[in-house]
């Protein structure tokens, strides 16, 4: 039994970690299965999340075995490895931040430390020490195994919010036969002021769209390049016909572009997208009102 | 006006369009706190995109300084834009409306310096670019002008 090896075995508390984690991998992984970074995760099945969590107790014991339990880079971890990261990935979707998966990952750290102790209830104290030592380094080593797939994780979730923004952001809405608006959210950098620029023109193609109605609202701030951007796209419409209407300039914004000193009197302008719309409706010819008076003009 | 000049408190780096979000948001965010109106805000964060986005595009990255200031009982922010790129070889060209060395308006160093109260450049050539600009929250209302 490991508990004969003498104290000075540099390598022998984390060899018999490493027994005593292949011996116990059944009741880790039993007891794994309830702790919230497998139940969250693996959720067909209990079965399922022992059979994830026999997996992590496998690959710690390999680690353990070569006693490079202080190494994140070790093979042992190559396995699980992509089990990790579809661990990391599935809290991050579900909102986790990576400091929650860190403490979850801690939480794994309680039950197996306690079967440790159990198994070394007769050994001599200093070695129940250095064993303890051991499986705490190693259990260290897996959360940062875990933080480093989770910040690629976090990468590529950052990536694809960004596309997903592109896409979500420009919507073309149909206010009426011939009059489309697109209310812009955000910061209008190239990338979409490229994006506005096609879906407005390809909507004015698609509707027969007469009017466009770029709403500015949600833009917080309009400098000279917003402003440029905002100049490009009302030619790039009007030379397929269109007429564009910027609305939406709040007071503060309105004020800072005379200061700026930029001319946007070349383009039609309205404080509402209600305004733009009365405008773009009275162009088309069409006129809104109540319906008394609606009736009393029939009569 | 005497001014007292706080420590720096925040230098962001300015290397991509990212970048100029973050400046803007700090600006947003620093001004909302010393008391700024909206148009002032506005303003200042305006000026600060135009400064931030010329370090990066004819500067080729840089540096935002923040540093909140007080001057005559009122209190103000103080934003540093330095760079290390080519420098401007004319500068009262460079500030007149309508003078691009790039693709834009040309109006961003003249109309950031409309937008603030004070406006300040250093250049020389080969050495980079500073342009310190400071403006102030509006001197709070007197009792009888309040509604």
């Amino acid at each position: 039994m490991p508990e004969q090896q003498t104290a000075d075995d540099r390598t022998g508390p984390a060899q018999e970690v490493a027994l005593f984690l292949r011996e116990r991998r059944e009741q880790i992984a039993q007891r794994w299965a309830d702790a919230a970074v497998f139940r969250t995760v693996f959720t067909v099945s209990r079965d399922e999340a022992v059979e994830a969590g026999r997996a992590v107790v496998e690959a710690l014991a390999a680690v353990a075995a070569t006693g490079r339990v202080e190494d994140s880079e070790a093979d042992g971890f190559t396995v699980v490895r992509e089990q990790l990261a579809r661990t990391v990935r599935s809290r991050t979707r579900a909102g986790a931040s990576t400091g929650q998966i860190s403490a979850e990952t801690d939480a794994l750290r309680r039950p197996v430390t306690e079967l440790l102790l159990d198994e070394l209830a007769e050994a001599p104290a200093d070695h129940v020490g250095e064993c303890t030592t051991a499986l705490a380094v190693l259990m260290g080593t897996l959360r940062l195994v875990m933080l480093e797939t989770s910040t690629v994780a976090g990468e590529e979730l950052i990536n694809r919010q960004r596309l997903e923004l592109l896409e979500i952001a420009t919507p073309v809405i149909k206010l009426w036969e011939g009059i489309v608006a697109v209310p812009l959210i955000g910061t209008l950098d190239s990338a979409r002021s490229q994006v506005v620029m096609e879906t407005l023109l390809d909507a004015v193609v698609e509707q027969h769209a007469r009017l466009a109605i770029l709403d500015i609202t949600g833009v917080p701030t309009v400098d000279s390049l917003v402003a440029q951007h905002l100049m490009k796209t009302v030619a790039a419409a009007r030379l397929m016909g269109a007429e564009c209407i910027v609305s939406g300039i709040r007071p503060a914004i309105a004020q800072t572009i005379v200061h700026l000193g930029i001319d946007l009197s070349s383009v039609l302008t309205r404080a509402s997208l209600a305004d733009a719309l009365a405008y773009a409706l009275q162009q088309q010819g069409a006129r809104i009102v109540p319906r008394a008076v609606a009736a009393a003009e029939s009569r | 006006m005497t001014h007292s000049t706080g420590s720096v408190s925040a230098c962001l780096p300015i290397h991509s369009d990212l970048d100029l979000v973050r400046a803007r948001q700090q600006v947003r965010q620093m001004t909302a706190q010393l008391g700024f109106g909206l148009v002032e805000q506005t303003k200042l964060v305006t000026a600060a995109s135009e400064l931030a986005r010329n370090a990066l595009v004819h500067g080729g990255g840089g540096q935002m300084e923040c540093t909140e200031v007080t001057g005559g009982g009122v209190r103000g922010l103080r934003l540093v834009f330095s760079d290390r790129g080519p420098g401007i070889a004319d500068l009262d060209l460079a500030l007149s409306d309508g003078y691009t060395s790039g693709e834009g308006l040309g109006m961003g160093l003249g109309g950031a310096r409309r937008l603030v109260h004070e406006f300040r450049v250093d250049s020389r050539r080969g050495e980079g670019t500073t342009v310190t600009v400071t403006s102030w929250a509006a001197a709070p209302p007197r009792p009888r002008e309040g509604r």
